[in-house]
């Protein structure tokens, strides 16, 4: 009720839920009673038509009463609980303190379960099938939908399951991965290599280094230019993991295989980004989650 | 409904009892005054009751209870035979495990029990009401109890009428005990339907049970101990549903509990020496014993009313009588109002059994039944849900081929191991990348990912409809579920 400035209507919501109870009240109370012509055979003495007649059909008084009760709880429920205008209630309640409050417990319901895992290292983890259950859930929910299902990622989206990893593989560089997110970053290069014939040498040798079909002259003819890209990928294009750089010498093309992406690419550069997850999942579960992940491509456990 | 045929005079509409004779009309020159629109609870001592249907409803009482308390404690295998685990989401009912997608099945029971109900109701009145019903059963319990305690009707008035006395208290708190341990029993087995009864017991005699095990087990011996000790005829009076709309299944060839007006009036106490030609009078002696023990405190005599729960205590209590006085039984008994207005033989009101209603009733009945049975024959031993990727629409992968990824859920709804073999169709070359075949453990649900792969030179861009065939290893049942397969322009 802070968002209002005045208390306006703090009080209008107040007196009319005070009112509609009291109402309630006065209303049980008042048509306790009625005054009617008595036939004395629990009639009502009114008759229609001739013959039809109104019977006095009393309330069960315990009726009554449960009408009472609710009433009575209605008062203590707002003595607690927030409902009278801005009145917070004695309990202070509140629904984002309810959150926060189920958010704490369902970490001290898990913590326990994770404390296994706190020992063990990365391999055993990833081996581990109650772990396996607990990584898979995570990565269904908080991974799946950039690197798939099956976590072989599509176009963009780098697949986890092979052996290729832009910036490292092992279980701490995968941990640090989630941790931190990734920033893949290729500047435009058409400038440093020169023609758009230039650009289409280079992208017949880039094919050739991972042996995919390609224009052989044009290759030949593009491997000089290759010195603009060396500086990232290296001088025999095997990628640097350090900076993220991927290896153009595998079958292996994350911005899309072929000639046309490749010059697409030079051209225009690219910049993919991997959200950070620490604020998200908790420490035990990145460390779960990362292990899970490693042993796509390291373990024989099937997924 | 009520008013037989002979009184035309009397037109009053028989929503409630109706009023006594000689007090139709208002009395010219009736009083106002101010009446009071809500009633203190007036409590009725049903007197206990022998007879044909007496013991119709202890036998009710008895096979109800039986299934009730009993079934819990019955084992199956290695688990209770009929299980509701709310928290894994499995619903055991002996070799039938449900999972929440066979719901249609309790709609299925719930369609039955209620054309069930309108059946019984158009053929013979509340039947459910005055032998089946909870209700009935556990005030017929504790109604024993009480008199276990606290005698019959007589002494029972007169007790609660009198002082406290020694005798008094220690009666009431006797009655309390048994009451408040068949209450508790009940909410224990209750309990007992969703959590398993045998750990149940251990925790209840550790004192472990769960908050909620513990709430509901209060609370369902609280409501069984509220209702059936004192809330009792106010449930179906003031309370029950049923009793409001049971009157739409009625007609006048439904079975009712029925005083036979024609034959009892005009009532009066008489000698049982005496002649009747020359009394003039009917068979009802008025000895208000079908009053007494009424368990809803009505009068029989004054017609059907919708207090009547039809548990024929009056009937029974009647044909007593009527055997002492030496006279023919059925003053008080089931038969339905053409029958007593128009002097019908019991051949007769058989005869009108089968109306347009009763048979509507019934072939719908049947119908919905057979259907069920059908359905749960037929019913594979597995269930599949077909998903497509959350994200991956399409992707190329190396060979040149073109690939749809889905999770395939597979729920195993039988307690062993089951092998299955997932294949897809519909598109030619369509092919599957991943292991077709997978095992899934008892009652257990599994999601595996499915990779489907198409050479991509000569798809048409779109989608295309595919199904998943998935085949149970163990009994070659099949189940088929549709999905698409996407093609990127």
């Amino acid at each position: 009720m802070s968002d209002f400035t005045s208390n306006f209507w703090s009080v209008y919501v107040t007196a009319v839920t005070v009112i509609g109870i009291a109402a309630c009240l006065f209303l049980l109370w008042f048509s306790g009673k009625a005054k009617a012509m008595t036939a004395h055979d629990n009639t009502t003495g009114h008759v229609w038509d001739g013959d039809l007649r109104e019977m006095n059909n009393p309330l069960p008084r315990w009726w009554v009463g449960l009408f009472v009760i609710t009433i009575i709880f209605s008062a203590v429920y707002l003595a607690f609980y927030p409902g009278l205008g801005a009145s917070a209630g004695k309990l202070g309640w509140t629904s984002s303190g309810q959150f926060q409050a189920e958010i704490a417990k369902g970490e001290a319901d898990i913590a326990p379960i994770y404390a296994r895992f706190d020992a063990m290292s990365a391999e055993d983890i990833a081996k581990d099938p109650q772990a396996h259950a607990i990584g898979e859930r995570l990565f269904m929910n908080n991974c799946s939908q950039c690197h798939g299902s099956d976590a072989r990622g599509s176009k963009g989206f780098p697949n986890l399951t092979d052996a290729d990893w832009l910036h490292g593989g092992s279980p701490e560089k995968i941990m640090e991965t989630l941790n931190q997110g990734r920033v893949g970053q290729m500047p435009p290069m058409a400038a440093a290599v020169g023609s758009g014939d230039d650009v289409k040498n280079l992208a017949n040798y880039v094919l050739s280094l991972s042996g995919s079909p390609h224009d052989s002259v044009r290759a030949n003819l593009g491997k000089s230019k290759f010195a603009a890209c060396a500086a990232c990928h290296g001088s025999d294009g095997k990628g640097n993991p350090a900076l993220g750089a991927p290896n153009l010498t595998d079958d292996i093309w994350l911005h899309g295989y072929g000639e046309s992406a490749i010059i697409n690419i030079v051209n225009n550069g690219k910049v993919n980004q991997m959200p950070a997850q620490v604020q998200k999942l908790s420490p035990a579960q990145i460390k779960v989650l990362s292990s899970y992940v490693w042993g796509f491509s390291n373990t024989g456990v099937a997924k | 409904m009520n008013a037989p045929a002979s009184t035309a005079e009397k037109k009053i509409i028989p929503i409630v009892a109706s009023p006594d004779k000689g007090s139709i009309a208002p009395p010219p020159g009736a009083d106002e005054e101010t009446i009071a629109l809500y009633e203190a609870h007036q409590k009725i001592y049903p007197r206990s009751v022998s007879g044909y249907f007496s013991k119709w409803r202890w036998a009710l009482v008895f096979l109800t209870q039986l299934v009730f308390y009993g079934l819990p404690w019955l084992e199956w295998g290695q688990r209770q035979a009929v299980l509701f685990d709310l928290g894994a989401r499995r619903f055991y009912i002996f070799n039938l495990v449900l999972y929440p997608q066979d719901f249609v099945y309790l709609t299925g029971i719930l369609v039955i029990s209620a054309l069930s109900l309108f059946l019984f109701t158009a053929v013979a009145g509340r039947l459910w009401c005055g032998y089946a019903c909870p209700q009935t059963v556990y005030t017929e319990i504790f109604l024993w109890l009480e008199k276990l305690a606290e005698g019959d009707r007589s002494a029972r008035m007169r007790r609660d009428a009198g002082p406290w006395t020694l005798d008094k208290v220690w009666r009431k708190a006797a009655k309390q005990c048994m009451w408040i341990a068949v209450g508790l029993w009940t909410g224990f087995t209750f309990v007992g339907y969703f959590t398993p009864i045998h750990s149940l017991g251990m925790e209840l005699f550790a004192l472990s049970m769960g908050p909620w095990e513990t709430f509901w087990v209060l609370f369902y011996s609280f409501a069984t101990y509220g209702n059936a000790g004192y809330m009792r005829e106010q449930v179906c009076k003031y309370m029950c549903p049923y009793a409001r709309f049971q009157s739409a299944m009625f007609d006048k060839d439904t079975l009712i509990v029925t005083y036979d007006e024609l034959r009892g009036e005009p009532r009066g106490g008489r000698s049982k020496k005496a002649d009747l030609s020359t009394l003039k009078l009917g068979a009802c002696i008025d000895c208000s014993l079908c009053v007494q023990v009424c368990p809803t405190g009505i009068d029989i005599r004054k017609g059907l009313q919708y207090e009547c729960i039809g548990c024929g205590a009056c009937a029974d209590v009647c044909d007593t009588v009527m055997d002492k006085m030496g006279y023919a039984r059925g003053l008080v008994k089931y038969s339905t109002q053409n029958a007593v207005n128009q002097r019908w033989s019991g051949a007769d009101i058989l005869r009108h059994v089968l109306r347009p209603r009763v048979l509507v009733y019934s072939s719908v009945l049947l119908a919905v039944v057979l259907a069920m049975l059908v359905s749960l024959w037929m019913r594979a031993p597995f269930k599949v849900d077909v998903e497509r990727d959350r994200s991956t629409l399409a992707r190329i992968v190396s060979g040149g081929r073109l690939e749809n990824v889905y999770r395939l859920q597979i729920m195993n709804a039988r307690e062993t191991h089951q092998t299955f073999e997932v294949s897809a169709e519909g598109l030619p070359d369509l092919t599957l990348s991943t292991d077709s075949s997978m095992e899934v453990g008892p009652t257990e649900s599994r999601w595996i990912a499915i990779r489907v792969q198409l050479p991509y030179e000569g798809a048409t861009p779109g989608s295309h409809p595919i199904h998943f065939t998935v085949k149970s290893a163990p009994d070659a049942a099949v189940v088929t579920e549709k999905s698409v397969f996407i093609v990127p322009r």
